[in-house]
């Protein structure tokens, strides 16, 4: 009993690292219908820029801050530069702009940092937490509540604050919100802002734990990609519950299985889900226009 | 007289392929000019899926790791000649694109993308975690096709690098005329078709399920081949082959030359092929080239170079 409870504890933390990842695709996703593979990169940003900014001798809370606001002002960028000029390009096309985003991103940060492997030291030490005979980490429960946390705000935002309103409406429709008067390029920029703060947010907070270099963007990305999908793409409380689903599925399957197939885990359920749901546990069935 | 763009594509591809030998200075150039070959053939098979049909694949990759793996593996476990493992892993690799196709191909854009993408990871992990049949990370050695011999018996003697670039190159020309008769056929309007809308598609009475299930088993077979060439050429294999950005290059190359065009989808093999070997120079920067590439061609040129370009030359001559 110990060992599953292990087990569970440790596939919560992943998986809430992976919602967090998930919840950032799907805010940009619902603003702009790109699914953002460069979202991983904001993750690793986040780890990369505080650390090094913890080692130029800043505090812990100020370096993550800096990292949390440079990552944003990254993720503007990506924005204006790369998928606005895209803008009604087809899928295939946005997959491989942003693909082409995530390496360039990956190539510059190897040469602004480094390749070597980091870490800073975790927010409220490192003795471990005994819970019915299995243990946890504290970083793991600042990871919990940090994605807790932005799954509460991001609600909030998006059903009691006007300009939350305004981004559903222009992820609803483009031009019907611009003809109700809603800034459409405001609500794109604030989109991804909000997406790569979060992602930077999930980086800062899991580093302790898992450790980050300039090539962990990736794996993130298509974990938080299929959990995303698993939930149903487009819906944040998709995106959590995929996130903590695949973390625990992985965990399990590490535990009971064989720690070399947990990967291949979380695929063969998402093909499953797909193939039983085409939209995700979430997701809304959708109709074809012709 | 006028030739047919079919034959105008196949002669151009065809000439330069022969002719540009005459400029290489060294044996280096014929191994990256087969790379190209080999890559370009992958390509050309996802010209049919994306370019044809306008269905997107993130897992090739993993066919290309079926065709790779099976002329390692059964010339040792079966005792089949590397040629005909080859064709084993094109059929075994046409019967899991069936298979996994089916429902896949149910799902629309990116749906359609993670479902792909899955089943390639998958393939991978299979072939670098079963280490002891695979030899895992560390790869595998693959026997000699031993076609440069018989041609050596029959008088025709040619280096390694140079046997192989005329192979691959010729095996290149015939998955391209394969690729253009496709085209013009029937099942190519049918694609085509169902490509502008497959509702329209389906009333006027397309079988679009079919249909989509037949280009994803042709491209799975081009890229389970050129898997196989690659390995027999390298005589070495390792999971790579079957890996994420391995999927992610081939439909990269396919889209930046142009996913509708054949010559285009090869022109971007060729670029993509030989980009790294020119920037080993700049080691460093060539993660930050490549996406730079990438993320430029697919905002400027949204139909791929060889469309654009052909475009505007075509507009200025007006």
């Amino acid at each position: 009993m110990p060992e599953l409870l292990q087990f569970l504890l440790s596939g919560i933390t992943v998986g809430a690292v992976y919602a967090l990842v998930a919840l950032g695709f799907t805010i940009i996703y619902n603003a702009s219908d790109v699914v953002n593979f460069a979202q991983g990169e904001f993750v690793m940003l986040g780890g990369m820029i505080t650390f090094f900014a913890h080692a130029a001798g800043l505090p812990l809370p100020l370096a993550a801050l800096i990292a949390i606001i440079v990552t944003a002002g990254i993720g503007v960028a990506l924005n204006k530069l790369a998928i606005e000029p895209a803008r009604g390009a087809p899928v295939v096309s946005l997959i491989i702009i942003t693909i082409g985003a995530s390496i360039f991103i990956r190539g510059a940060t190897q040469l602004v940092f480094d390749k070597q492997i980091h870490r800073f030291p975790a927010f409220s030490g490192d003795q471990p937490i005994l819970i019915g005979g299995a243990t946890i980490l504290p970083q793991s429960l600042w990871v919990i509540a940090g994605a807790l946390a932005v799954f509460v705000c991001l609600w909030l935002f998006f059903t009691r604050t006007l300009i939350g309103r305004a981004v559903l409406a222009t992820a609803n429709n483009r031009v019907a919100a611009q003809l109700v008067g809603i800034n459409t390029n405001y609500v794109m920029t604030l989109s991804f802002a909000m997406s790569a703060a979060i992602g930077a947010l999930a980086g800062v907070l899991v580093t302790p734990i898992t450790l980050t270099s300039y090539d962990v963007g990736l794996a993130l990305a298509l974990k938080g990609f299929a959990a995303a999908m698993l939930g149903g793409m487009g819906n944040p409380k998709g995106a959590l519950v995929g996130g903590l689903l695949l973390g625990i599925l992985e965990a399990m399957t590490a535990g009971y299985i064989s720690s070399q197939y947990k990967d291949a885990a979380a695929f063969v359920v998402i093909l499953a889900v797909l193939f039983a749901m085409p939209q995700g546990l979430f997701g809304r069935k959708s109709t074809d226009r012709v | 007289m006028r030739l047919s763009s079919k034959a105008t594509t196949l002669l151009i591809l065809a000439a330069v392929i022969a002719i540009a030998p005459v400029f290489f200075p060294s044996s280096y150039y014929f191994r990256v000019g087969s790379l190209i070959f080999v890559n370009g053939l992958a390509v050309t098979g996802l010209v049919i899926l994306i370019g044809y049909a306008g269905q997107i694949s993130l897992g090739h990759a993993g066919f290309a790791g079926i065709g790779a793996y099976a002329c390692a593996l059964a010339p040792v476990h079966l005792g089949l000649h590397p040629a005909l493992a080859a064709v084993l892993g094109a059929l075994l690799s046409a019967a899991i694109a069936f298979l996994v196709g089916r429902p896949i191909l149910r799902l629309k854009g990116y749906y359609l993308a993670v479902a792909s993408l899955g089943f390639g990871i998958l393939v991978s992990m299979v072939l670098s975690n079963e280490a002891q049949l695979t030899g895992g990370p560390d790869g595998m050695a693959v026997p000699e096709l031993g076609l440069r011999a018989v041609l050596k018996a029959i008088g025709i003697d040619l280096s390694n690098t140079e046997f192989w670039y005329a192979f691959s190159g010729l095996v290149l020309v015939i998955g391209a005329w394969l690729a253009l008769n496709l085209y013009h056929s029937p099942t190519g309007r049918a694609l085509r078709a169902l490509h502008g809308s497959e509702v329209a598609a389906r009333t006027v009475g397309v079988d679009v399920a079919h249909y989509k299930l037949v280009a994803f088993v042709i491209s799975a077979v081009y890229a389970s081949v050129s898997g196989s060439l690659l390995a027999l050429q390298n005589k070495f294999i390792t999971p790579d082959v079957a890996g994420f950005m391995h999927s992610i290059e081939m439909v990269t190359m396919a889209v930046l030359g142009g996913a509708g065009s054949v010559l285009g989808a090869i022109l971007g093999a060729a670029i993509l092929t030989t980009l790294p070997q020119v920037l080993t120079v700049f080691q460093q920067y060539e993660q930050l080239m490549l996406g730079l590439v990438m993320m430029l061609v697919m905002i400027f040129m949204r139909a791929g170079l060889l469309p654009s370009i052909a475009r505007r030359i075509r507009g200025r001559a007006e």
